[in-house]
């Protein structure tokens, strides 16, 4: 990445500002993406975006207080350090916690996970979803069914992303890598009868470049989706009741997500989120004791897997991340949070602290929350369900602030007849509580069930940011899930 | 940087660099906020955030390209770096074919709304907010600064919108139980944040009562405006453009194609004239003062943008194809009359993380979260414990409506994701027959 700015001017810079200070952050974050959509195969307009700014963190006198610019330029770099003293005073008035007691970055490391081509081209970008949109149209057509087809689009979003950390106790902390979503969406419509399916769609997000595309299927997978949407139109609505249920990865990634990753967040259960994305059922007594789930339940949040999205060696506050266990054999073992939010539970958690850019301060985040492949093969899943009902690809999401009773739908289902697939059914949906649900886990899929996903936009915090989190699963088998269909 | 005049000359220097038949768009949006986030009524995280965004888009021989900025307010580093931009886009031109759906607006409008006015400062606010919650457990967060928007083009169309305001958003903890309250405005009054502060202590005392557990079932409820908030906001997830209702995507497709119609007293129309949102569009529209979408109980009008109006042969109304500042019509139920009215069921003070359950149907489900109360004989007996409905809203402002309060709350969205949020809602509370409880 050719940079619009010179690290060496801003290092300097940093140094002359920062000699009287004891704790002052300054955490620069460079960003280009590019998304290229082609729908009904007519190119949208392409967008670039470059996102380059810095934030200054300054600790004094126990408060903490921050400023984030665009400027860059030394007389850029002390205005926002005065108004992030400034800040600092404010909070320190008022404080929630004493911020003199935070750890300064120390680090001197260079990470760089971008692929040896770099991110895409928009040609390449342009050529690879204008295939995959005459993929998706020459699929509706063999079908017979064009008219049938109401919309449809490919779509990549990929990004190459920079930070760089320097802090007055010397930490020099640069990360660079790339990012990919590709996304393939289909809508059929027939009367009133509207049925999507998609593939990606903002839902397998990974960190490298175009590999992954192909690691993860594209055009590929046209033809299937749009044969899909024709069928769901006729297929009958999902039964209401309550029955065992196989859920897929493209499902169990948000079932993570929401019931098991936002509720560690060590500031909702500190109660920081309670105006906004809310607290957590979870208090800090429960770790090392509360059964969150049966025992083939086992999460860990990973920053170290390369293709995942949310890796990382070191969070925005500077600190060191590595792998930690979340819960173990279905006993809540780890939480998830911020070296601030740490000191102030008391609780040695997964260090996670992160921001969306540099105009947002880092927030205790989630990363690659990733449930561990148990030991079955789909047949043996499918053969533990007498009858039941198995649903794939996330379409709706809904829970509770305190993240218990939660709703789901997915784009498709199908029905499970003496341990077999049967027939295709729309409109899948399943509602639960997290506690009953987790513990009515009944068999974790192996590696061969397990997909690699992510997504760009889990919103949370006060001012609000979208973050990337990561998230592995395998397939997963539950007993007795209150299902529904549409209407 | 004093945005108006740095867009207006950064957009001088852009414009003229076009070549014959080329024709550049220059969108800005910028703010100078100041966010104090709090956690137990002491301070989380304190700060100031001042960024300026720039999108050039580039249109010559009907092909589009645009590239968005962060700009530096260094205006010879900006200017050079935007000159390179153009280069850029005039490269892509060269790899896309013909778009058919470029649209532009070709009337020149200028126009400029700037509100001048003295922000509370972070010093003042912060004071005066603990003054008036010192003794309670509060959550949430201080936004304050000017929010401004701008356009240009190379026919010299120049449009600018600035407003400045701050949003108090907070929740009042008592245990689990919680109330929500918002400040927003111009001018920050000690005695409206005492009076919001003196409000929470009497619904939280309140609430200390026992908790009413329901089981599911239908109930008659009362959704008060910033439950209808949630609501419409939800909907207007692709429930009011052009686009979403041309591809299938639509929640009120049944709607839109009249196969059903809502309560003849139900309206709802995106009012420009009295919002805060700019009234330009990215291409130089200017968008009518008010565009009706459902007029009683019918739909009236979907919002079209610039693309969707030349993908569909239809009149742009709409910068973007959802509502920036929505309103509905208000009922004939006063304030003092809506417990006597419920009678005996729920009130709904807040909904919260609303989806489909089946767009088909515009059936959706949530959570009722903050102050809800259970109501019985017109009187409030007690907090609900959290509750999740899987309704329709074709029934809930179709036959099962009764009513709509005759005082509306004006609401400005505090969101604040890519910046500070010009949204607004206008909407009233809605007493309704039977509201499906599922979980």
């Amino acid at each position: 990445m050719q940079h619009r700015f010179s690290t060496e001017a801003i290092e300097k810079s940093f140094q002359r500002l920062t000699q009287d200070m004891n704790h002052c952050v300054l955490r620069l974050v460079e960003k280009r993406r590019l998304v290229v959509c082609v729908r009904r195969d007519v190119p949208e307009p392409i967008v670039t975006d470059h996102v380059l700014g810095a934030m200054v963190t300054v600790v004094e006198r126990g408060g903490a207080g921050y400023a984030a610019s665009g400027d860059l330029s030394e007389t850029g770099l002390s205005l926002a350090l005065k108004e992030a003293r400034e800040r600092a005073r404010i909070a320190a008035a008022f404080p929630l916690f004493d911020a003199a007691r935070l750890p300064v970055p120390r680090a001197k490391t260079r990470m760089d996970s971008r692929p040896s081509g770099g991110m895409p081209t928009a040609s390449e970008c342009l050529e690879l979803t204008r295939e995959a949109s005459r993929v998706l149209k020459d699929a509706a057509v063999n079908a017979g069914a064009l008219g049938k087809i109401a919309d449809w689009s490919a779509t990549i979003d990929t990004a190459e992303c920079h930070s760089l950390m320097l802090s007055s106790a010397g930490a020099r902390i640069e990360q660079s890598y790339c990012y990919l979503s590709p996304g393939l969406s289909v809508v059929a419509r027939d009367g009133s009868q509207s049925q999507q399916r998609s593939h990606g769609d903002g839902h397998i997000a990974r960190r490298g470049g175009l590999e992954q595309l192909h690691a993860v299927g594209f055009a590929d997978q046209g033809e299937r989706i749009v044969e899909d949407a024709l069928a769901l139109l006729n297929a009958p609505e999902c039964p209401t009741q309550t029955t065992d249920v196989l859920l897929m990865p493209g499902q169990m990634m948000l079932q993570i997500h929401e019931s098991i990753g936002h509720p560690l967040e060590l500031d909702r259960i500190l109660g920081d989120e309670r105006n906004y994305a809310g607290g957590s059922f979870v208090t800090p007594d429960m770790i090392g004791r509360y059964q969150y789930g049966a025992e083939c339940l086992n999460v860990v949040f990973d920053p170290e897997i390369p293709n995942e999205l949310a890796s990382f060696a070191y969070d925005d506050d500077g600190m060191p991340t590595e792998r930690h266990e979340l819960i173990r054999d279905g006993i809540l073992v780890g939480a998830i949070g911020s070296a601030s939010s740490c000191l102030r539970a008391g609780i040695l958690a997964a260090t996670s602290a992160r921001a969306s850019g540099w105009n947002r301060p880092p927030i205790d985040r989630m990363g690659n929350i990733n449930l561990v492949p148990g030991e079955h093969n789909l047949k043996a899943l499918l053969s533990s369900i007498e009858r039941g009902v198995m649903m794939d690809t996330n379409r709706s999401w809904s829970i509770d602030h305190l993240r218990n009773k939660f709703q789901f739908g997915c784009e498709i289902g199908w029905l499970i007849e003496e341990g077999e697939r049967k027939g295709l059914i729309r409109n899948p949906g399943y509602r639960g509580v997290s506690a009953n649900f987790w513990r009515n886990l009944d068999m974790v899929g192996d590696a061969t069930t397990e997909a690699i996903l992510g997504t760009l936009n889990c919103g949370k915090g006060e001012p609000n940011q979208l973050m990337q989190v990561g998230h592995a699963a395998p397939a997963c088998a539950f007993r007795n899930v209150e299902v529904f269909g549409g209407g | 940087m004093v945005e108006r005049d740095y867009f207006f000359a950064l957009a001088d220097d852009v414009t003229v660099q076009a070549k014959p038949g080329e024709i550049a768009l220059l969108n800005f949006r910028g703010e100078t906020s100041d966010f104090i986030r709090y956690s137990r009524t002491r301070i989380r995280q304190a700060g100031r955030v001042r960024q300026a965004r720039l999108r050039l888009t580039l249109v010559s021989n009907q092909r589009q390209a645009s590239a968005a900025v962060d700009l530096s307010g260094d205006q010879k580093a900006d200017c050079s770096f935007m000159r390179s931009k153009i280069v850029e886009l005039r490269a892509q031109h060269a790899m896309l074919p013909e778009d058919p759906y470029v649209h532009l607006a070709s009337d020149l409008s200028d126009s400029e709304r700037a509100d001048s006015i003295q922000l509370p400062d972070a010093n003042e606010a912060t004071t005066c907010i603990a003054d008036a919650f010192r003794d309670l457990d509060m959550t949430g967060i201080w936004a304050c600064g000017e929010n401004c928007a701008g356009f240009a083009n190379t026919s010299g169309q120049r449009n600018w919108h600035a407003v400045g305001s701050f949003n108090f958003d907070c929740s009042i903890h008592s245990g689990t139980n919680s109330v929500k309250q918002s400040i927003a405005g111009q001018r920050l009054d000690l005695n409206a944040l005492i009076g919001s502060a003196e409000d929470a202590r009497k619904t939280l005392s309140l609430l200390s009562r026992s908790p009413r557990r329901l089981k599911p079932g239908r109930y008659r409820a009362y959704l008060a405006p910033d439950a209808m908030v949630e609501i419409l906001g939800l909907l207007s997830w692709g429930g009011f453009g052009l686009r979403s209702y041309r591809t299938g995507r639509s929640p009120l497709m049944r709607l839109v194609d009249g196969d059903v119609q809502l309560d003849p007293r139900v309206s709802v129309f995106e009012d420009v004239a009295s919002g805060f949102a700019p009234a330009f569009t990215a291409e130089g529209f200017i968008r009518p003062d008010r565009v009706p979408l459902v007029d009683n109980g019918c739909f009236a009008n979907c919002l079209v943008d610039a693309r969707s109006a030349r993908e569909f042969d239809q009149s742009v109304n709409a910068s973007v194809e959802a509502p920036l500042s929505l309103q509905m019509a208000p009922g004939a139920l006063a304030d003092e009359d809506v417990f006597a009215a419920l009678d005996t069921g729920i009130y709904i003070s807040n909904l919260w993380y609303l989806n489909f359950s089946d767009r088909n149907a515009c059936r959706i489900t949530g959570m009722t979260r903050f102050a809800c109360l259970w109501v019985e004989d017109g009187v409030p007996r007690g907090p609900l414990e959290p509750m999740r409905f899987d309704d329709t809203l074709y029934g809930l402002l179709g036959e099962r409506l009764l009513d709509f309060s005759k005082t509306r709350r004006l609401s400005l969205d505090p969101d604040t994701y890519e910046g500070r949020s010009f949204c607004s809602a206008l909407l009233p509370g809605a007493l309704v027959e039977g509201l499906n409880l599922a979980l």
